[in-house]
Parts: structure tokens; C-alpha cells; sequence
């Protein structure tokens, strides 16, 4: 405490009132505390009063304030103090101005005080500030304006919000600097501010009718809130901590946030269903494999009237050869390369000096696809997304086989082991290595040289033994 | 097709730029519209202007300029090969809209991304081409965030920079291996070459304006990345290895993970079951730990556990606590703010609040009580003048005494 001599114009035992102008004026606060501590008189002998504030209790309190003795020495404050407090004076808590005074009191004595975070005077001090710093924030971000037209048939910009504490004026700034070459006016129900563009003018409470109700521009917004939403992940509680409900009322998106969350679920199993497959666990042996593409269901071509077709070969063959699909009759005898195009590769197999019976052959895709022509069925290529469906089980078979070179024949095969569609005449000739440490080949499919004749499809022939021989000679390699 | 309209097209592409994570409008250049001709502001601190429910920001229109792919990455929900309903926005609508936007105060900026149509460069050019008209035309100067395509000229990219508040290229994966494998058009090298290239725009930018008051500014908020978690076989460790070198060698301000999550119309070499969201916030946590609290990328590895994969039940500060024992307890009034900041449950603001108000007084269990969010947590770890956790440190089972109760619910779960 300070020494009492200088006490002139305070008499002991005298109480005094202020009565603040406005609930957001600090400046007037600070005028008045200065002089109330050169006085020395006692945060316990004043009470603050705000506008509309009962000045009842306080009928015997002086309203008249003592002036300061000439040699009154200067009153302290750090800078910390003074940023804290100008927030801290737009609190709604009627009680902020009394702590102020009190805490610029003891500031006197000890300069540090500031620093002693567990001070109760200061915990309370920065939790104002705080409240007051997010009510600003959320007000930056959630005031909405809706577009009206003005007298003059331009663009007015109107806005209605509802801050808890008396922050208004003190967030024109930020609402001018942003908004600068657009006619707004924010309006609350503690005071209204205009800006038409170069004059700021401030304007009394208002009520919520006379903002405007609505803006067609929200329909876009709102469709932009919902789309934007991911309804995998659902954390209601995020987004209550950021955006409360009090202010939900004022924000045309959030009306759409319980038919959101009540429909997330819904939509995620939707999308599960449609998109995202939900395989079990990697079948761990051929049989379960077998067993297991007979039930496969998961792309169109599962749907149609076919049989899936295993892929068949001794499980520890250095050599695998994956082709395309089932044709009509690998689907009627169940097994793979069986048809005209199956003849035509064993035929070049055996012309090269591969052993089929040593290889696994299989194919990417294990349903025949088809459309109907009368009586015959006629081929269609698998698309792209049925080839990626379609290459867990080719994967499941290799991670079992584990062969050492794998022979995919055509562009669906290619593309069931590498992902992506490469061009064969790009790519053939020459190993591709794979993630697993096996090496890949690519080359045609034989039934390509069942669609030539002539000329082409003797260069065609030659270029599919040259591939072939390349590949045998690798395995040779291999082996050795 | 028939013709969509502007609703239907910000329906489809707001849809499929929803897996983009980072919605950042913070750590620009001051700017503001006085002055000028048009609107916006940046002032240091992004605002979030409205929450979804998924519990994430909205503070940037965040949307693809089409959703159109020559691409075909698995992870992806636009891949060439995937059947969603496409659009295509024009570089105007993508203007009319942001400024629709701005002026109402629903959003801070424009986030924009793109699918590749015709080529990388054409694509980079009609993004760049969305910020010249919003900066140039219309004198915009609120927040603009522009995806930029590792594929496309470096000359256009770095226009985009002159524009941009902030640039960003994705990684995608943490390894190379589930790039080649999930992502086949795409080449690690292109893009952290891409990622190189920007890295000297910003810092060519920066010293130029050390020298010349009026040097154009290059991407003032620098550039970031992402990283999907969980769609290939990368544990925890690889991923934090992976950012830490992103962080050292390109100077990011962010990286930001994206948890796996299912898409629709998705391919079948994705992994079965989703990684749990818990995950992504623990990386989350680990960076935090790298850039705040002062723990070298290896420190956060020896959180792991055997797996590589940092714990689901704690947090990784914890979990280096835990395994580093005899580092603790601590005297909050003696021991270092480096040290500090190595208690879990001490944030940065509670240290900075402890080591000031310890200069004024000797500080009990109590203070401490007053200045951190839970007491029961720091207990264990360190010393007050009336508190010694003698007994504590050498329990066997501190973790299960430490760990959350209730295990997460999984709203989702399979």
C-alpha cells in the first residue's frame, strides 16, 4: 500500500461512483483511474457503474472526483497491462472495470505483478481478455451479410449478429479494411455500424427484423457447406467447440447440420456399397481362391450368366501367364486358355520350347464379359475399373505361386499388374520389375493374331515367337 | 450432357476437393483493400468461417477447376477410370463465385485444384488464369491458395506463385514404392523436383525484396504438401522420416496428413479396412512435436512402437516420456523450458506461463494445478517444492494408469 500523506482531497471513509458513458469506453476509464489512484483512493471505495447499471446501491457514493495533489507522482502501467485491459473493458462482466482499477492499484506497488500468471487477479484478467478476443474472432468470422438493394438501386450489404460481449466498435476497423469498397452495415442488438464505402457511422440497437431475411446466393453456399462435408468422418464435437449452437441461428449453412450428421452414416455405407469393396482377408491357398471367385459379385461382369475360371499350373512355377479373360469356352469348360486363342498359344509355346504344363496360366479378369448377339456371346473387353476390381484375386494368386517371371499377354493384362494402361509395342521385349522382386513381360495376346490375316499377321506371328523366345531364354537365365 | 448449372457444378467439384486437407489462410502478407478498387483482406491470422460437421474448417472456397483426370490414381476419387459425374468450371463461374462468396463474409479465399485435362500445362494455365482475373481484374486481396501440377513448366508455376498467397504440391504417398504403385502416372522425382523449383522461387523472392522495397512478392504463406495415410504399407516412422526431410529440404510450411478415407466408386488395390482417424492425429501430434517442441524427427521415431507405428491409446509426447523414464521427474522451478516442454501434458503456453511465474514465487503442486490444463497428467513427471512422484515414475503400469479409459468409438467402424 501507499504511504497516506499525500491524501488531500480524499477524505477516510468516502466512497465514489463512476458512471461510464459507454460500456466500451476505456479511455474514459483510464482517465478516471489515473486520477482516482494519484488520489489514493482504494479500488474497496469505488463503485463503476455502466450505462443502464443500477446506481441505487451506491446513492451515498460521491460523484464528484477528487482532484489529484499537483505532486501527485505519475500512475504506472506496463504496456502488457494496458493491451490486456482495452480488451478486457469490453467484457460484458459488470464487475471487468472494478478488477481493472484493482489490479492497476497493486500495479503501483510491484511493476511485475503482470508476470505472475498464477495470480487470481491476473488469471481473471487474461480469461476477460480471452472471451473477448474469441467473441471478436467469431465474430470476423461468422457475421453473414445478405445482399440488398438500396435506394439508389446499388448493392448494400447487411448483416445481423449477436455478440456476447461489447466488441462492436472495437471490430469496425477490421469489417472497413476488408470490406472497404462495399456499402455494409452490421447490425446487433447492442448498436448498429454503416459503412457506405468512405464514412463510418455508428447507429442504435437494432432488432433481428430488420435485417433481411434471405440472399439466393446462401442456396449456393449451403450446397458448397454440404458438399464440401465428408461424411466419412464425423466429429460433432470439433465442430461444436469451434462453432458453438448460440450462434448457429444467424448462419445460413448450419440449419443443414442435423440432416448432415443424420444422414452421414447412411451415405457412408451407401458409398460402401457402391464403390468400395469390402474384401475379407487375402484367401491364403488356390482352393480358397477357386471358392472364393465363384462368389465374386463386386463388378458387372460377376453379374452376368458365366462361370469364373481359376487359374491352373503348379503352385511353385517360375512362370506365370496371365491373360485377358475367359473367352466362350474357357466359360463353359472352366478352365483357362482353352479356346482358339488358348490352340494358338500352345501351338507357339510349343514351337518355341516352352512347356506349358511347367507354367501357371491364368487370366486378369476371372469372369468371361459378353453381350448377347442371338445365340452367340459375343467378347467385350474388361474396362479399366473391372480390371482394378478384378486384381485382387490375380494379386492373391501370385503372392501364393510367387513366380519369377510373369508373361502378360495383351493390354488388360498389362494393366492387371502394373495399374495403368501401357501401349504393348512400348513396352514388350524388355523386363519390367514388379514391387514383389519378380520381373515382368508384356507382350500381344494371341487372339490379336487371330483378328490379322496375310502379311500382318505373319509379322505379327514373328514378333509374338521372338517375345516368347526372349522369355525362355530369361526363365534359362533364371534358373541358373 | 446437358448443360449444368452453376449449383450443379459446385455440388460436384466442392465434392471432389473435399480430400484435400489443408484449409490454412493464415501466415500471409499483411494486405488489405484500402485503397484499392475491390475487397479483401489478410491480417496475419486466418479466420474459420464455418465448421462441417466432420469437425474441419471452412475458411477457403476449396474446389477443383474440373474434376475431369487424364490421371488414374487408385487413392483417387477422380481417376480416369472412376465413374463419378464430372463438371467443368470455367475460369470466370470459379471468379463469380469467390467473390459471391467474399463479399457475404462466408469464406476467406479461394483454395483451387484441378484435374489434368488436355495437358499439365493447359490445366496450370487456366488455374493460373482464375487468379489473374481475381487479382488483376478485380483487385481482389483476400487469400488465394492455388494446387500447382509437378508436370506442368516451371515458368507457369512460378506465375502462379506471383498470384498465389500460398502454392502447394502434393506427395501423395510417403513411400516411392506405394506412389509406383497407387498413383502410376505420377513420378516422386518430377515432383519433389517441382517442390525444389518453388522452394528457390521463395527464397529468390525474399531476398530480392531484402533489396528492393518493390519486388513482386512470391507465395508470402510459402508452400506446403500432403500426404495420404494409410492407403499404403508406410508405418508411422517412415511417414514422420518422409516429412521431416520434406520439412528440411524444401523449406514447407506445412505437411498435412490425410487419413485414408473411403471414396466412392474406389479401386481394389486399396487396402481393406480405413486406418483409423485417430492415426492422422497422432502423426498430427508428431508434428507439432517436431516443429514446436523441439524433438528431432529420430526422437519421434523412438515413440514408435515395434511396428513403426506411433501408439492409438496415448499421445506420442507421452509415449517418449514413458520409454524415457529416467529423464523425469522434472523441478518446474530449476529445470530448462527445453526440458519443460519434453513434460506431457505442458503445452508451449504453460511453459512460457510456468517459467514466468516462477521468477515471483517458488511454485507448489497447486500453481501448477492453476496454470496447466490437467494436473493428473504432469503429476507423475515432475518435482514441486510439496511434490516429489516418488513412487509414480517406477510403476510398471504408468502407461495403463496415464492411458484414457474409454477406448474411441468408432462411428464407423465395419
Amino acid at each position: 500500500m501507499r504511504s497516506s500523506s499525500s491524501l488531500s482531497g480524499v477524505k477516510l471513509g468516502t466512497y465514489y461512483v463512476v458512471h461510464m458513458p459507454e460500456p466500451d469506453d476505456f479511455d474514459f476509464w483510464r482517465e478516471r483511474a489515473r486520477g482516482l489512484i494519484q488520489c489514493d483512493v482504494p479500488p474497496d471505495r469505488i463503485a463503476w457503474v455502466e450505462p443502464g447499471g443500477s446506481g441505487d446501491l451506491f446513492a451515498h457514493g460521491k460523484r464528484r472526483m477528487p482532484v489529484p495533489p499537483k505532486d501527485a507522482p505519475p500512475v504506472r502501467a506496463n504496456r502488457r497491462f494496458v493491451s490486456l485491459a482495452r480488451n478486457a473493458a469490453l467484457h460484458s462482466d459488470p464487475e471487468r472495470f472494478a478488477l481493472l482499477y484493482r489490479l492497476l492499484w497493486r500495479l503501483q506497488a510491484n511493476p511485475r505483478i503482470m508476470e505472475d500468471k498464477a495470480d487470481l487477479d491476473i488469471r481473471k484478467l487474461e480469461e476477460l481478455d480471452k472471451n473477448v478476443r474469441r467473441d471478436s474472432h467469431k465474430m470476423h468470422a461468422f457475421v453473414r451479410f445478405r445482399l440488398v438493394e438500396d435506394e439508389e438501386g446499388g448493392e448494400h450489404y447487411v448483416a445481423w449478429f449477436e455478440p456476447d460481449h461489447h466488441i462492436l466498435r472495437a471490430n469496425a476497423g477490421f469489417f472497413m479494411r476488408r470490406f472497404s469498397n462495399m456499402r455494409w452495415s452490421i447490425l446487433t442488438p447492442r448498436g448498429s455500424l454503416h459503412w457506405d464505402g468512405e464514412t463510418m457511422a455508428e447507429g442504435p440497437p437494432a432488432d433481428r427484423s430488420d435485417a433481411p431475411s434471405g440472399d439466393p446466393t446462401e442456396d449456393l453456399w449451403r450446397s458448397y457447406y454440404a458438399s464440401i462435408f465428408n461424411p466419412a468422418r464425423l466429429k460433432i464435437g470439433a465442430m461444436l467447440k469451434e462453432m458453438p449452437k448460440k450462434y448457429w441461428k444467424n448462419m445460413p449453412e448450419a440449419a443443414l447440420i442435423p440432416e448432415l450428421v443424420a444422414g452421414a452414416q447412411k451415405r457412408e455405407s451407401a458409398m460402401v456399397e457402391k464403390g468400395t469393396l469390402e474384401f475379407e482377408e487375402r484367401p491364403e491357398t488356390l482352393a480358397a481362391i477357386d471358392k472364393a471367385i465363384h462368389a465374386c459379385r463386386k463388378c458387372p461382369i460377376g453379374q452376368l450368366d458365366n462361370h469364373a475360371v481359376m487359374g491352373e499350373g503348379p503352385q511353385d512355377a517360375a512362370l506365370m501367364i496371365v491373360g485377358e479373360q475367359p473367352g466362350d469356352q474357357e466359360d463353359q469348360q472352366g478352365r483357362p486358355f482353352v479356346g482358339p486363342a488358348g490352340q494358338l498359344l500352345d501351338a507357339h509355346l510349343e514351337k518355341v520350347g516352352i512347356d506349358r504344363r511347367t507354367a501357371y496360366v491364368t487370366n486378369t479378369v476371372k469372369h468371361f464379359k459378353y453381350v448377347q448377339r442371338g445365340k452367340r456371346r459375343i467378347h467385350q473387353s474388361p474396362g479399366a475399373k473391372e480390371i482394378d476390381t478384378c486384381r485382387w484375386w490375380i494379386e492373391s494368386e501370385r503372392a501364393i505361386v510367387q513366380p519369377k517371371l510373369i508373361l502378360a499377354m495383351g493390354a488388360s493384362a498389362a494393366r492387371g499388374m502394373l495399374g495403368k494402361t501401357v501401349s504393348i509395342t512400348k513396352v514388350r521385349g524388355e523386363p519390367i520389375a514388379l514391387e514383389d522382386g519378380s520381373e515382368l513381360w508384356v507382350m500381344a495376346h494371341p487372339s490379336y493374331l487371330l483378328r490379322l490375316d496375310g502379311p500382318a499377321r505373319e509379322e505379327q506371328a514373328r514378333l509374338f515367337d521372338a517375345d516368347l523366345a526372349a522369355v525362355k531364354e530369361r526363365l534359362e537365365e533364371l534358373a541358373g | 450432357m446437358a448443360s449444368q448449372t452453376i449449383l450443379q457444378k459446385l455440388e460436384i467439384l466442392a465434392d471432389a476437393a473435399k480430400y484435400d486437407a489443408s484449409c490454412a489462410s493464415s501466415g500471409t502478407a499483411k494486405k488489405n483493400s484500402l485503397g484499392g478498387k475491390g475487397i479483401g483482406s489478410t491480417e496475419g491470422m486466418g479466420i474459420c468461417h464455418a465448421y462441417a460437421p466432420d469437425g474441419r474448417c471452412i475458411s477457403l472456397l476449396k474446389i477443383l477447376l474440373t474434376n475431369h483426370c487424364v490421371f488414374d490414381c487408385h487413392y483417387c476419387v477422380n481417376r480416369k477410370s472412376s465413374n463419378v459425374a464430372r463438371a467443368r468450371f470455367t475460369p470466370q463461374e470459379v471468379v463469380d463465385l469467390t467473390l459471391a462468396f467474399y463479399r457475404r463474409n462466408y469464406i476467406e479465399g479461394l483454395f483451387l485444384s484441378s484435374g489434368i485435362v488436355k495437358s499439365s500445362n493447359h490445366t496450370m494455365e487456366q488455374i493460373v488464369e482464375v487468379a489473374r482475373i481475381l487479382r488483376e481484374e478485380h483487385d481482389f486481396r483476400g487469400y488465394i491458395h492455388l494446387k500447382t501440377i509437378p508436370e506442368a513448366d516451371a515458368e507457369i508455376v512460378h506465375q502462379a506463385g506471383l498470384y498465389a498467397d500460398r502454392v502447394s504440391i502434393n506427395v501423395e504417398l510417403p513411400t516411392d514404392s506405394g506412389l509406383t504403385r497407387l498413383a502410376p502416372d505420377k513420378d516422386a522425382r518430377q515432383i519433389e523436383g517441382a517442390m525444389g523449383k518453388v522452394k528457390a522461387d521463395l527464397v529468390e523472392a525474399k531476398d530480392a525484396r531484402k533489396r528492393f522495397r518493390h519486388a513482386p512478392r512470391f507465395a508470402p504463406a510459402g508452400q506446403s504438401t500432403q500426404m495420404i495415410v494409410g492407403a499404403d504399407a508406410a508405418s508411422d516412422a517412415d511417414i514422420v522420416g518422409k516429412a521431416s526431410r520434406l520439412y528440411d529440404n524444401f523449406r514447407l510450411r506445412r505437411v498435412y496428413y490425410s487419413a485414408f478415407s473411403p471414396i466412392p466408386d474406389a479401386s481394389a488395390v486399396l487396402p481393406l479396412k480405413r486406418p483409423p482417424l485417430i492415426r492422422e492425429h497422432r502423426l498430427y501430434q508428431s508434428d507439432w512435436l517436431m516443429r514446436f517442441y523441439g524433438y528431432k524427427p529420430t526422437e519421434v521415431m523412438q515413440a514408435t512402437e515395434a511396428d513403426g507405428n506411433l501408439p492409438l491409446d496415448i499421445d506420442p509426447k507421452l509415449a517418449w516420456a514413458l520409454k524415457f523414464r529416467e529423464q523425469f521427474p522434472l523441478d518446474v522451478n530449476r529445470a530448462s523450458r527445453e526440458q519443460l516442454l519434453r513434460v506431457p501434458g505442458l503445452g508451449v503456453k504453460a511453459v512460457n506461463k510456468i517459467i514466468a511465474s516462477r521468477r515471483h514465487r517458488n511454485l507448489r503442486l497447486d500453481d501448477v494445478a492453476l496454470l496447466t490444463q490437467s494436473i493428473t497428467k504432469v503429476r507423475p513427471f515432475i518435482c514441486t517444492v510439496d511434490w516429489r512422484p516418488i513412487t509414480l515414475t517406477d510403476r510398471a503400469d504408468l502407461r495403463s494408469l496415464l492411458a484414457p479409459k474409454s477406448e474411441q468409438l468408432e462411428l464407423f467402424a465395419a
